[in-house]
């Protein structure tokens, strides 16, 4: 649509493929995931000081809502601080990367109906595969800041992003069975109606596969859901950042707004793991009991409506997460290690067979 | 399991013939966590310790040679800053010192107020050590709830002496102020709102499956080995040894008092390892509670100051008097020449002597285990330096 | 459970050379008088002895005694087992103050005795690293506590005195 209209303006397709390709680009990072990295960070201090029996920001703004603006205005006007013998090139790259890689993961994301980044047939695999851009990034801020402890941080987190890839490729590839498609907004589709078509609760229809699958689900959503948060960084996997241990780990030596970059990172990258596991396994941006707008009418009000229930669902993951780290100290390394490959990948390879199994039914 | 990992990488650098050499690693004077200005110098195999050096004497403020300048009771606000986490302890070490010295007796309501401050010092020690040690596991929740049942301790005292962390408190002889009207009253309502609020610190941390396996087996401490050194307080008691100052070389009004001496028995894991040195701690709150409410029972009336000397001047000589302070035995050397200052202080800090054992107790570990032994073992370098 | 006459009494029918005494005029403990070159040997004893087992060392610490001229270290052991201490003092001159070590009777005497040498410099021969603890690694002026310490004008270029 907005290829059309710019070809009727400027009437040379490559001037307007270029300008709506990046009009198409930058709106949702404006319009969504700045504003959500923002009001993210207000919503991990207030459920945090909540948690633990105190308030949070409460100055700035109804309940310190302009907080996180406030930071994000001084730390841009920070001394960007760069040591004499950092790597100057991997330095100013990390953060850009780690950030482009969490950020390119929103364009297989469908939020709502009428509306996806792009329409690709990979959804699955492209996001998988471009999450895998973080990890370069963080080695490369490793490295680069010429310092013991932040090596250590960004080798540990290496590790553990990437053994922790693997159980969750073996669930999406289970679902991938199933559905017979990688692309999310087709999965999406296909759990349309209520609550009892979605994948969580086996799968459209009401056949005898759906009701074994149930089982097998929760298993692969716990599974997801837990390598996922070890994907992100969080508590209880949160070693790479590991204040106690090692004074941030892989960011140690950033200042200003590099370390911005990467704190909106973890954000974006939160909510896009969040996003995925809602899509997947919760119906992505589908109601669980029907639309407003199709009782009153108002066939515009649908679309709408999605956006409201995709991200309501992706907050409420993203909340979980928050939860999880206020509660559980932080495991060690090795047996982070072993969580991954003791326990969860074996329980996700014959999950996969299962299900694989039910599928032939 | 961690003696397994050393093995391996060994046998590795020796088959491959690569010249591997031992990293060396600084927790700097300035980190999260060590309890204060330490640097601990690390020797590592890749993420294996193999030798821990502690380089103290960041924080040496030179309190004996100060005290030689000082008259007797001049000294007593400078023991409060030693262990500023357990100040009413320090005090009170130095009182029992000097009361064995001078061979005077304080009355029985100075005695139990001394127990019931001391006690109350406890708890509150132990909570700053339980949080911080949750802090550095990495959960950062617990730390908080231990703060707010401190703040009402550290308000109890306010109320009696005026100040929150560094009291002046307890004389040579007896106490500085008799107890405020509502003291009592008071202190019986914190009793009541702690034992829930530790029973819910207790469900979020002790039995969490994640901190178990982080803290159980790890740092074990023989008994041998810590008698050797000279262990005392809870971090002997974790390894299995019921010795308490308070049972074994009573002072005060304590053989008056019934408690029980919490020990660690390897629930987790091995006794000895940093989860038993940690679940004393926590039993020891829940009998400080029991201490109190007898205490506060059997408070006598009287006068706090009658006792306390114009003039100390004791007889040539030298005492040893020795408390059971919250982070073990702390003991006041005292050398008198006869004169109204002191001629020697030593003080033998309880962290000072358990710093010792890090070498032994961190080999074969792993650097994350550093800071989890580190934290079991509740140092404050106030005391260790002096 | 042994009183300090009957320990004394022990030692002295084990080491009949020595030069032992037994101390009881100052409050408030009796003190056992102990050569600085067989401490040693004394402290091994008294650790391995069945009916003595001290088994910690509780304290060790430097006592400057200007007018007699010596250095003298107080040890303060103690039994956990039998539940019995007692106190040996050692004395040494005050110009070349040298006491044999104990580190390898009790392993905690390690750290006390290098405060003992830091602030005292008082030489601990078999000691497996004697270096400062509690200064700077290089501190030149002197050893703090003695009477007649007197604070450097410089350390490393900076003011000592302000």
């Amino acid at each position: 649509m907005m290829y059309d209209f710019f070809v009727d303006l400027f009437g040379s397709s490559t001037l307007a493929g270029i300008i709506s390709g990046l009009i198409q680009a930058f709106l949702p990072l404006f319009t969504f995931i700045l504003p959500f990295a923002l009001f993210a960070v207000w919503l991990e201090r207030k459920v945090s000081a909540h948690m633990q029996d105190r308030l949070g920001p409460m100055r700035v703004g109804w309940h310190g809502w302009k907080q996180t603006i406030a930071d994000i205005l001084k730390l841009i006007q920070k001394e960007d601080i760069v040591a004499k013998d950092n790597d100057k090139l991997l330095f100013n790259i990390a953060p850009v990367l780690t950030f482009a890689g969490s950020y390119a993961a929103f364009a297989a994301i469908p939020f709502s109906g009428y509306f996806i980044g792009t329409e690709l047939d990979l959804g699955v695999f492209y996001i998988v595969a471009v999450t895998g851009l973080v990890v370069a990034g963080i080695l490369m801020a490793g490295w680069a800041s010429n310092n013991k402890y932040s090596l250590l941080g960004s080798m540990r987190s290496v590790a553990q992003i990437v053994s922790y890839e693997i159980p969750t490729m073996l669930v999406l590839l289970s679902l991938v069975m199933i559905s017979g498609t990688m692309s999310l907004h087709t999965l999406s589709e296909m759990q349309t109606g209520y609550i009892w078509n979605w994948f969580i609760l086996g799968g459209p229809g009401f056949t005898l596969s759906k009701f074994l699958l149930i089982p097998l689900m929760f298993t692969g959503f716990l599974i997801i859901y837990i390598s996922t948060l070890a994907e992100v960084n969080r508590t209880p996997f949160d070693i790479p950042e590991a204040e106690s241990e090692l004074v941030s780990g892989y960011h140690t030596e950033y200042s200003g707004m590099k370390f911005a970059m990467f704190f909106l990172a973890e954000y974006a990258n939160m909510f896009a793991v969040s996003a995925i596991v809602a899509a997947v396994f919760f119906g992505g941006y589908q109601s669980p009991f029907g639309y407003l707008g199709n009782l009153v009418g108002a066939e515009w009000l649908i679309p709408v409506e999605q956006f409201f229930w995709f991200t309501a669902k992706g907050l409420f993951f993203v909340f979980v997460q928050m939860w999880l780290r206020w509660t559980l100290p932080r495991l060690r390394v090795d047996q982070l290690m072993t969580t991954s490959w003791k326990y969860l990948i074996p329980i996700a390879f014959v999950n996969l067979i299962l299900i694989g199994l039910i599928t032939l039914l | 399991m961690s003696q397994d990992l050393t093995k391996n990488t060994k046998v590795s650098s020796q088959s491959s013939k690569i010249r591997t050499e031992e990293m060396i690693l600084n927790m700097g004077p300035q980190h999260p966590s060590t309890h204060g200005v330490l640097r601990l110098e690390l020797g590592l195999e890749g993420e294996i310790v193999t030798k821990v050096i502690p380089h103290i004497g960041y924080l040496h403020r030179c309190f004996e040679k100060h005290c030689e300048a000082m008259t007797y009771p001049q000294v007593v606000p400078y023991t409060d800053r030693m262990d500023y986490l357990a100040s009413m302890g320090n005090e009170f070490g130095y009182a029992v010192a000097m009361e064995k010295l001078l061979g005077i007796e304080v009355p029985q309501r100075v005695e139990y107020i001394r127990v019931i401050m001391a006690e109350l010092q406890r708890i509150a020690s132990h909570l700053v050590a339980l949080g911080t040690y949750g802090a550095d596991i990495g959960a950062f929740t617990p730390f908080l709830f231990c703060f707010i049942d401190r703040e009402k301790i550290l308000h109890l005292f306010e109320i009696t002496c005026g100040a929150r962390l560094l009291y002046n408190y307890i004389w040579v002889g007896g106490l500085s102020h008799d107890i405020h009207p509502d003291f009592v009253r008071k202190t019986r309502e914190f009793i009541k709102e702690f034992r829930p609020n530790l029973k819910e610190i207790n469900d979020l941390l002790t039995h969490n499956r994640i901190f178990i396996d982080r803290t159980a087996n790890v740092g074990v401490l023989p008994i041998e080995t810590a008698i050797n050194f000279g262990v005392s307080g809870p971090n002997l008691r974790g390894s299995g040894m019921k010795w308490d100052i308070r049972r074994d070389d009573p002072y005060s009004v304590y053989s008056k008092l019934d408690f029980d001496i919490p020990v660690g028995k390897g629930t987790y894991g091995t006794t000895g390892d940093s989860w038993d040195r940690y679940f004393v701690r926590v039993l020891e709150m829940e009998e400080s509670c029991k201490i109190i409410e007898q205490a506060l029972d059997q408070l006598p009336e009287g006068d706090v100051t009658s006792a306390i000397p114009k003039r100390i001047k004791p007889n040539v000589g030298h005492v040893y008097g020795r408390v059971e302070n919250p982070r073990g035995e702390l003991g006041y050397f005292i050398v008198s020449d006869g004169s109204t200052s002191p001629y020697r202080v030593k003080v033998r800090p309880p962290s000072f002597v358990t710093l010792q054992i890090m070498d032994e107790i961190c080999k074969g570990y792993m650097v994350a285990d550093v800071v989890t032994i580190l934290g079991s073992l509740d140092i404050v370098l106030g005391e260790i330096d002096r | 459970m042994k009183k300090a006459e009957e320990i004394f009494q022990l030692l002295k029918d084990n080491f009949p050379d020595q030069n032992l005494e037994l101390k009881t005029d100052q409050p408030t403990e009796p003190v056992i008088l102990i050569a600085p070159d067989e401490i040693e040997k004394i402290s091994l004893f008294l650790y391995k002895n069945t009916e003595l087992l001290f088994d910690s060392l509780v304290l060790l610490s430097g006592v400057d005694e200007v007018k007699a001229n010596l250095i003298s270290v107080y040890y303060h052991i103690e039994s956990t087992s039998l539940k019995h201490k007692i106190v040996l003092k050692v004395s040494t001159d005050r110009n070349n103050p040298e006491v044999v070590s104990v580190t390898s009777v009790w392993k905690g005497a390690d750290w006390h005795e290098r405060e003992a040498y830091d602030m005292f410099g008082i030489k601990f021969t078999n000691h497996p690293d004697l270096r400062r603890i509690l200064m700077p690694y290089d501190w030149e002026a002197g050893y703090p506590l003695r009477k007649d310490y007197e604070n450097p004008e410089f350390y490393q270029g900076m003011k000592v005195p302000y």
